[in-house]
């Protein structure tokens, strides 16, 4: 195989694992949006806040700490503890489960009925609100996360295709992890949504809400769910993301990246956002290693945009979406 | 008798509500919120921290009290120029934006109000000639000596010869990012370095297909202009791919603590280039932490105390000081005019003998501003962090940079600047 071939294939790989990083962010922007035709402006920042808060929890740092020691003039910062992982991260889903409570019982509650484009504000409120009150809670300083992820070259990957093609591949273990998870996380929401009868409720719910109402289901109970599992793939997606860069505002930034996986997967579609995400992740990375070079580099933002743009003239409601019919 | 108590109230609400005018004023554009906090919180918190020190320590400046009002710019340049208009009616006498588009925005604002900006390792690379941006000083160094500082670095660790090595150049896609490229070219061209740009888009959460691309084309030495999560992401990924660290080195906006930290043990050997001292062992910050931190005065919670970026705003504000002090001396008065500090600020002198007086000593280089020179001596250290200890050492002695290559490409650009707004030269 030619040097340039080779090279080829190791991009498109990593630009297969970026790509499931893109759609877990842009999962939790699907399921909100089925079930309730939300576009979550928050999304982004709730798995800024979700990461924030499992450093937090971890690091025994005290919440508002900065608040109190402005107020009352104390010196008060950290608990003398450090709490194991696996239960900040339980702690940090609880958080985001209550966050959601609160979500529906003082702003989707006040909005049932409301044009789509009023709870899209909403959500932008939201956004903005999560920011400061984040910044607020856990100080906006960067922190470190470290949850015991493998980070850095996988040895076997190297090996095996060197001994394969005389070159060895780059294959970052973060990125195998995070396939892995977002794997088990695709199937465990199909099975969710398929098979049990809160899933089955929440496909009603996202086919229209007034007929599911008139059936008995409690729509509130709906979208409490549908927040949660929204702010439990939040959480994971800051874990992918802050290992790698540390937690800090700019996690709230990967939302940018979601928006042309969305756009080419269909905005109501699991499977649309994961193939979307490995669309975009594997195109990027190939415009950036064939063409890149030639026309000054840094490809990647604009070109995922370009590539969903492309796919929306030929398939507007997404290769997965749904197509809405809707008699005059 | 009522309307006496209420007017009597008023005019002392007031007198407590505004900024006492004989303060001398200095407002920090900081950015504690935003994609650039991490750096932002830091900076203000030194910069507040030494002139609280000055406040607490010696009454100020020549008896004068000094006045740092925040404002919060989160890094945009939009919000910084709304924020200069709205503090420069305090009483501004100098300004520091911390952000070079900032900056840019502000260099005609502030000529034509009288006020000068100081720009210490940011901003325009140009404005170091004073002749053409009369109230805009960039001392000690500037972004082209960072990229000379790097570079005379490489030829330390090849024997003088850098023939035949191939040099990248991992930048930010923006100004900030592509300021060093035209130093880099004019250097690889006098000696002999095969030198190329990957840039990195805002914010730089994604680097991979960079970080490929450097792993195939097999650089001798990456060099690294990023700033914000692009500093943490990169040198992540350079561990990611083994690139050697030791050959990996960041301007200093690229070579903080919080930079290298997330990634733990394999940012070790990481380097950055200094204009300033690393480290809390120096006296200044046992000042610091008595007069300042213990008495609860602190602009944070003193943790940042000695961190490299807290130094930078510690730093910055203390050439402010010492400038405010050189106006008190030359125009005989103690509260000063806009002006006044602009002319302290062009005859401004740090000597090795005043540094030690502040506490200083050794942490940085000692230079005399003049009228043609706002951009001091140019000189920079080489930093390297030590992940087992975790901190930054200095591992080299503060070292000139290339004026034969740097000194036109400054003239070049700040006399296409005079020519473009007509500016007449300054100096006489």
């Amino acid at each position: 195989m030619s040097e340039q071939l080779l090279f080829a294939a190791e991009v498109t790989l990593n630009g297969l694992m970026a790509g499931v990083l893109y759609a877990l962010v842009a999962l939790g922007f699907v399921l909100i949006f089925k079930a309730s035709g939300i576009f979550n402006y928050a999304q982004g920042v709730m798995a800024l806040f979700a990461a924030m808060t499992l450093v937090g929890v971890q690091q025994g740092q005290i919440p508002f700490s900065h608040l109190i020691n402005a107020i009352f003039g104390t010196e008060i910062h950290h608990f003398p503890w450090h709490v194991p992982s696996i239960i900040a991260i339980i702690a940090a889903a609880g958080v985001m489960v209550g966050f959601a409570w609160i979500v529906e019982r003082y702003i989707l509650k006040h909005l049932v009925g409301q044009p789509d484009i009023i709870l899209f504000m909403a959500t932008i409120g939201l956004a903005y609100f999560m920011e400061g009150f984040g910044d607020l809670m856990w100080g906006s300083e960067l922190k470190t996360l470290d949850v015991g992820l493998p980070q850095g070259l996988n040895e076997t990957v190297l090996d095996a295709t060197d001994k394969l093609f005389g070159y060895g591949f780059f294959l970052d273990n973060l990125d195998i992890v995070a396939t892995l998870i977002a794997a088990l996380l695709v199937a465990a929401l199909t099975i969710f949504s398929q098979y049990s009868k809160q899933g089955r409720a929440l496909r009603a719910v996202a086919d229209d809400h007034s007929a599911a109402l008139s059936v008995g289901i409690s729509l509130r109970f709906i979208w409490v769910l549908v927040w949660s599992i929204a702010g439990f793939v939040a959480l994971v997606a800051g874990i992918m993301w802050g290992a790698k860069s540390g937690v800090q505002f700019s996690l709230s930034l990967i939302a940018l990246k979601a928006l042309p996986v969305l756009m080419l997967g269909g905005f109501t579609s699991i499977p649309g956002a994961i193939i979307g995400g490995l669309i975009i992740g594997v195109g990027e990375q190939l415009f950036e290693f064939a063409i890149g070079p030639l026309i000054g580099g840094a490809t990647q933002n604009w070109f995922a945009y370009v590539l969903a743009l492309i796919f929306l003239v030929f398939r507007p409601q997404g290769l997965f979406g749904e197509k809405i019919i809707e008699r005059v | 008798m009522t309307f006496k108590r209420v007017a009597a109230a008023s005019v002392a609400a007031l007198m407590v509500a505004s900024p006492v005018m004989a303060d001398l004023v200095f407002p920090s554009l900081s950015y504690r919120t935003g994609p650039f906090a991490a750096g932002g919180i830091p900076y203000a918190d030194g910069f507040a921290d030494y002139m609280t020190l000055l406040n607490e320590r010696d009454g100020g400046v020549g008896g004068v009290k000094l006045q740092v009002p925040e404002c919060e710019t989160a890094y945009n340049t939009e919000k910084g120029v709304e924020c200069y208009e709205a503090t420069k009616g305090e009483g501004a006498l100098a300004y520091n934006p911390l952000s070079t588009g900032i900056t840019y925005q502000l260099i005609p604002k502030a000529t034509a109000d009288d006020i000068p900006l100081y720009t210490p390792g940011y901003g325009r690379t140009s404005a170091a000639n004073g002749n053409v941006f009369s109230h805009v000083f960039n001392f000690p160094a500037n972004y082209w000596n960072g990229a000379s500082a790097a570079v005379n670095h490489l030829l330390d660790l090849n024997g003088g010869d850098l023939k035949g090595k191939k040099v990248i150049l991992l930048h930010f896609n923006g100004a900030y990012g592509k300021e060093p490229i035209p130093t880099l070219t004019a250097l690889g061209e006098k000696h002999g370095f095969e030198f190329s740009t990957i840039p990195v888009d805002y914010p730089g959460q994604e680097q991979k297909s960079q970080w490929l691309q450097i792993r195939r084309e097999k650089p001798d030495y990456v060099l690294f202009w990023g700033w914000g999560v692009m500093n943490q992401v990169a040198v992540q990924e350079a561990a990611n791919i083994r690139f050697p660290m030791e050959n990996f080195i960041g301007v200093w906006w690229s070579g903080a603590e919080h930079d290298v930290e997330p990634a733990g043990a394999a940012a070790n050997g990481y380097k950055a280039v200094a204009f300033h001292g690393v480290g809390h062992d120096y006296p200044v910050f046992d000042d610091i932490n008595k007069y300042v931190v213990d008495a609860g005065k602190a602009a944070g919670d003193g943790s940042n105390v000695g961190t490299v970026i807290y130094n930078r705003g510690v730093y910055a504000a203390m050439m402010l000081a010492e400038a405010a002090k050189k106006a008190q001396e030359i125009h005989g008065v103690k509260d000063i005019t806009s002006g006044q500090m602009r002319d302290g600020l062009e005859q401004l002198e740090i000597t090795n003998a005043r540094m030690a007086e502040l506490g200083m000593e050794g942490f940085g280089p000692e230079f005399k501003v003049s009228c043609a020179n706002h951009g001091g001596p140019g000189t920079a250290a080489i930093s390297q962090w030590d992940a087992t200890a975790g901190k930054w050492s200095l591992i080299s002695d503060f070292g000139p940079s290339d004026m034969d290559v740097i000194q036109p490409l400054i003239t070049a650009d700040s006399e296409a600047y005079a020519a473009e707004n007509k500016i007449e030269p300054q100096c006489k």
